[in-house]
């Protein structure tokens, strides 16, 4: 097994995409950070929309802001955690990793591994990014920074973990589905378009607003613990570590199936 | 000649009844054969006789309908550290493109246990040390031939498996390919299997060969005895046609009648001559023609003249 993992992070720090992701995603993340921590320290009842009842509190504002990473930049570590698989088979290295380690359940263990330690470093580099952009505007502008808060520091600690599961359901992802192009149409559809559109719907139908919860984005964000949504009251959440337990079992099962399926084939 | 024995063993390659089917098209149709150790066998048949898929069964990346195949009486996928029993290439294009050579072979270095010293050595091994850290989407075809072949020889295996490796290279190349598997096997006593559609890009650097059609086995010999069934032939011209028909007849020579004359197999032109000769029979030329061994090969893997004997 540690061979197989030394071997998986070669492959990651052997190529640019890694630190090319990290570093748009930190700007990303930075961009957002002040861009919402301006908005917010204006006006903290812009947030709810009309729909929450009351403005936000400065420590609330600090915590969706700091924890934007996980709210809106997921995508990247996903990203990454299935282009570990999907460039595989794009590039046929599927070929000489088989060779070099014809146990197929070790290799995908060992990439599920390698991405959850990348995904902590996603997950780093995307919180720091929203805590940079983010902070100084609420200095300047609203109340106060809120970095000596534990509470704060909590949702930003729980954002980084939300970021790492967050590749380690790319892996299975992308084990599921290897061809390249699928894979990344499938998580931008999903991520940006899907998903929002089905939370609001399912929330405004009374039968399915409990189902809205087990959805992954809304999954990560119960375990982070703040988000936008959440904290406006306008959509509703499950507790932090069912939110964890859900978001890991997506990584299982996909990875699962991946290993059953595409890891089952003939490689031609 | 005097073949010194390096520490390197290569083992044995047992298929034995191997067959596979993709829907309806029976790729490969039972199959059996032994690759011995310390000869480059080569494994010859055209495109889609089911080289490839021989191949990638062997090595555990495809699954088999039914028989086995082994190394050193082991399916691949059992070997404890499979990388360093058998070194495979399949295909030139299984690399990043964005990865450097020296990267590439730093990759795989951990399953066998080396230091990035050895993927240096190897790279230099195969004349690609100027090359390491170049990016391989930059890289020739023969460079990535030759990329393939540092890495099967990552882990030091006895055992090489090449398919279509000489594919690419430059004629300077093709020479270095030969003078390195054949010093592989015959100096080190390893195990060398190299796949080939065209059996004169082999024909001077395999001991033994192979050759399959339509999945099936159709021969298997020493090289030397595929030349010998590179039968001679005599041309012989001559107005009188005839006349040589019933000669070669009479002597149950084989022929053929082509314009102008005959086409014989089954004799040499000395006896032709002779026979003429003793015959009265008008003669205006008479040529020995050896029959390509291409030719040969295309009798063996056409499946219209496949009845020729092993």
């Amino acid at each position: 097994m540690t061979p197989a993992v030394r071997s998986e992070w070669r492959k990651v720090t052997t190529t640019n995409l890694w630190w090319v992701l990290a570093l748009v995603m930190f700007a990303y993340t930075a961009f957002l950070g002040a861009v919402m921590g301006f908005s917010l320290a204006q006006q903290p009842e812009a947030a709810t929309g009309g729909m929450g009842d009351s403005a936000l509190s400065g420590r609330e504002v600090a915590q969706s802001v700091y924890t934007l990473g996980a709210s809106l930049g997921y995508v990247f570590p996903l990203v990454a955690g299935a282009l570990a698989m999907t460039s595989e088979f794009r590039h046929q290295t599927i070929t000489p990793t088989l060779l070099f380690e014809p146990r197929r359940s070790v290799v995908l263990a060992a990439k599920l591994v390698v991405n959850l330690a990348l995904g902590l470093v996603y997950g780093v580099i995307g919180t720091l990014g929203a805590i940079a952009g983010g902070a100084p505007v609420l200095a300047g502008l609203g109340d106060g920074m809120h970095l000596g808060d534990g509470e704060v520091l909590g949702n930003v600690a729980f954002s980084v973990l939300a970021l790492a599961i967050w590749a380690v359901i790319g892996v299975g992802l992308g084990t599921l589905l290897p061809n390249q192009v699928a894979a990344i149409v499938v998580i931008l559809a999903f991520t940006q378009f899907v998903e929002p559109i089905l939370r609001i719907g399912f929330a405004a139908v009374d039968a399915l607003s409990g189902l809205a919860r087990f959805f992954p984005g809304a999954a990560a964000e119960a375990l982070v613990g703040s988000s936008l949504y959440s904290t406006t009251g306008m959509l509703d959440l499950l507790g932090r570590w069912e939110g964890a337990a859900v978001l890991l079992a997506y990584a299982v099962v996909f990875a699962l199936v991946g290993r059953f399926t595409t890891l089952r084939r003939d490689v031609t | 000649m005097t073949r010194e024995r390096t520490t390197v063993v290569g083992s044995t390659i047992e298929i034995n009844g191997l067959s596979k089917s993709f829907g309806a098209v029976r790729a490969v149709d039972d199959l059996s054969l032994t690759i011995r150790p310390g000869v480059v066998t080569g494994f010859l048949g055209p495109n889609g006789a089911g080289k490839t898929t021989t191949l990638r069964m062997l090595l555990g990346l495809v699954a088999a309908d039914s028989g086995s195949a082994t190394i050193d009486g082991r399916p691949y996928a059992e070997l404890a550290s499979p990388a360093a029993v058998v070194g495979a290439a399949l295909e030139a294009a299984s690399f990043h493109p964005g990865r450097t050579a020296l990267d590439h072979l730093r990759v795989h270095a951990p399953m066998v246990g080396v230091p990035d010293a050895a993927c240096s050595r190897v790279l230099a091994q195969v004349g690609l040390a100027d090359a390491a850290r170049r990016k391989v989407g930059g890289f020739s075809l023969g460079m990535r031939q030759r990329l393939g072949l540092a890495t099967t020889l990552l882990g030091d295996p006895g055992v090489l498996v090449l398919d279509e490796p000489a594919n690419g290279l430059d004629p300077e190349g093709i020479v270095w390919l030969r003078g390195f598997l054949r010093h592989l096997a015959h100096e080190q006593g390893r195990t060398v299997l190299v796949s080939s559609h065209v059996l004169g890009e082999v024909q001077a650097t395999v001991d033994d060969v192979v050759v399959i059609a339509r999945g099936r086995l159709v021969h298997e010999s020493p090289l030397s005895d595929l030349v010998a069934m590179a039968a001679a032939q005599v041309r012989v011209s001559t107005p009188d046609t005839d006349g040589f028909v019933r000669l070669v007849t009479e002597q149950g020579w084989d022929f053929s009648e082509i314009s102008g004359g005959l086409l014989i197999s089954g004799a040499s032109p000395a006896q032709v001559g002779a026979a003429a000769h003793a015959a009265h029979l008008e003669l205006h030329g008479l040529a020995g023609e050896g029959m390509a061994l291409e030719d040969v090969f295309l009798k063996l893997t056409d499946p219209a003249r496949a009845q020729v004997p092993a």
